[in-house]
């Protein structure tokens, strides 16, 4: 059968035109990083405003009596570097059809991600002020709290693809669900370097 | 400009760049603070440069259209302020000789940069259509088998978009002469020989010259 036969032959809606070269739900997935990154801003807006404006009365940061877990913070940065190669790990087996890699790196991500929040929360309670103490308390409780909300739908997020790929919904062919995830998860590793570096080091 | 999160793959490597890209800056705090805002500007450029300067997606976007019917030659014709020029119009006389071929023009909505980001297309639109409606309908006059459309405020974008659904055996671009042209001066015969695998022909119209032998346009 002839192309023209079979195109003459097609019932229902013409295919999909991607005027803009990228599938729309890797376009949407964009957007929503777009969207973060310019949300991230504006909680680092206030957090600069803020340093800029109180490191000028006593040129000290963080203002007394402040102290920030650095080294704690560093173990929690460790661990999900650690939990991005693993979430590589996961998308590299599903592309080779390595399920079994597919799973175990999936379930390894989860399990790193919810040690970094864990340590967190033991990290916040621990810190000795609270949100209320000053506009520095006020803005690295915004940031690393921002952040950590990120990390628990980026949980959430890992938990279905870990669930899907038990049933084995993903594919060489098709893991569409994976890589989508797996770029969320790595903008979220991305956005935790910024601010560690930000809040914690500099 | 690239997109560092167009796959995870490609968002795993950035995590990496991103991890040294900070080392880099809070080392050269430690040693000394200026330092550390020298080395800041002078990765953020290179970043910034590297982000600009390898972001060309034609690699990913070489089009091959499918073949039109084996009786039905197809010819697509990308203009518009030239689009009634004479010598386009002889141009795809002898593109389309004795066969049976079938023309699509398609008029980019050429815009200003404000009313482009203000997303005021309507009046672009309009006067690529009005041009369009008086330029197909000479052609048709002189037989021949012709369609029009307006298109993409890019042309290279409007051309990709015409390839898609018209499959076209053949390409023309018509563009004003050198040094008047802003189409020869954003390179986009250029563009579109290397993003379209099809014969293409670049036909330069000339409409002071042309004076009143000029289509309307």
């Amino acid at each position: 059968m002839s192309a023209a036969a079979e195109a003459h032959e097609h019932h229902g809606p013409p295919p999909i035109h991607y005027s803009s070269r990228v599938s729309p739900a890797l376009l949407g997935m964009l957007l929503f990083i777009a969207s973060e990154i310019m949300l991230f801003g504006s909680f680092f807006t206030i957090y600069f405003f803020d340093r800029v404006v109180n490191n000028g009365v006593n040129g000290v940061w963080p203002p007394e009596p402040f102290h920030r877990p650095v080294f704690v913070a560093g173990l929690n940065t460790l661990i999900l570097i650690s939990s991005s190669a693993s979430m590589h790990w996961a998308d590299t087996s599903v592309k080779k059809g390595n399920r079994a890699g597919l799973q175990a790196g999936l379930v390894l991500t989860l399990c790193l991600g919810a040690t970094f929040l864990f340590t967190q929360f033991i990290e916040y309670s621990r810190l000795g002020f609270n949100t209320s103490d000053t506009s520095f308390a006020a803005t690295f409780f915004g940031l690393t709290g921002l952040h950590g909300a990120h990390v628990f739908v980026g949980l959430m997020i890992l938990l279905v693809m870990t669930i899907r790929a038990f049933r084995g919904h993903f594919s060489p062919e098709h893991h569409h669900g994976i890589e989508l995830g797996g770029i969320y998860w790595h903008f979220v590793d991305v956005m935790w370097i910024v601010v560690y570096v930000t809040v914690y080091l500099l | 400009m690239r997109n560092p999160f167009r796959s995870e793959a490609e968002a795993f490597r950035f995590v990496w760049l991103t991890i040294g890209y900070f080392a880099l800056i809070v080392i050269a705090s430690l040693i000394n603070r200026w330092l550390g805002v020298a080395v800041f500007v002078v990765l953020t450029a290179v970043v910034a440069w590297w982000l600009f300067s390898h972001g060309d997606p034609k690699e990913t976007s070489r089009q091959t259209p499918a073949p039109s019917p084996p009786d039905e030659h197809r010819i697509l014709v990308a203009a518009n302020e030239t689009v009634g020029g004479p010598e386009l119009l002889s141009e795809i006389r002898k593109r389309a000789g004795d066969r049976h071929a079938r023309v699509l023009v398609v008029c980019p909505a050429l815009n200003s940069p404000l009313r482009h980001w203000a997303n005021d297309e309507e009046q672009a639109r309009t006067e690529a259509q009005e041009r369009l409606e008086a330029s197909v309908a000479s052609m048709r006059a002189t037989g021949l088998d012709v369609e029009g459309e307006v298109g993409d405020g890019d042309p290279v974008q409007a051309i990709e978009d015409a390839v898609r659904t018209f499959q076209p055996d053949e390409l023309i671009i018509s563009t004003h002469p050198p040094g008047r042209s802003h189409w020869l001066e954003r390179g986009v015969v250029e563009k579109a020989r290397s993003r379209f695998d099809m014969p293409l022909i670049h036909v330069v119209v000339d409409l002071d010259a042309d004076g009143d032998d000029s289509l309307p346009s």
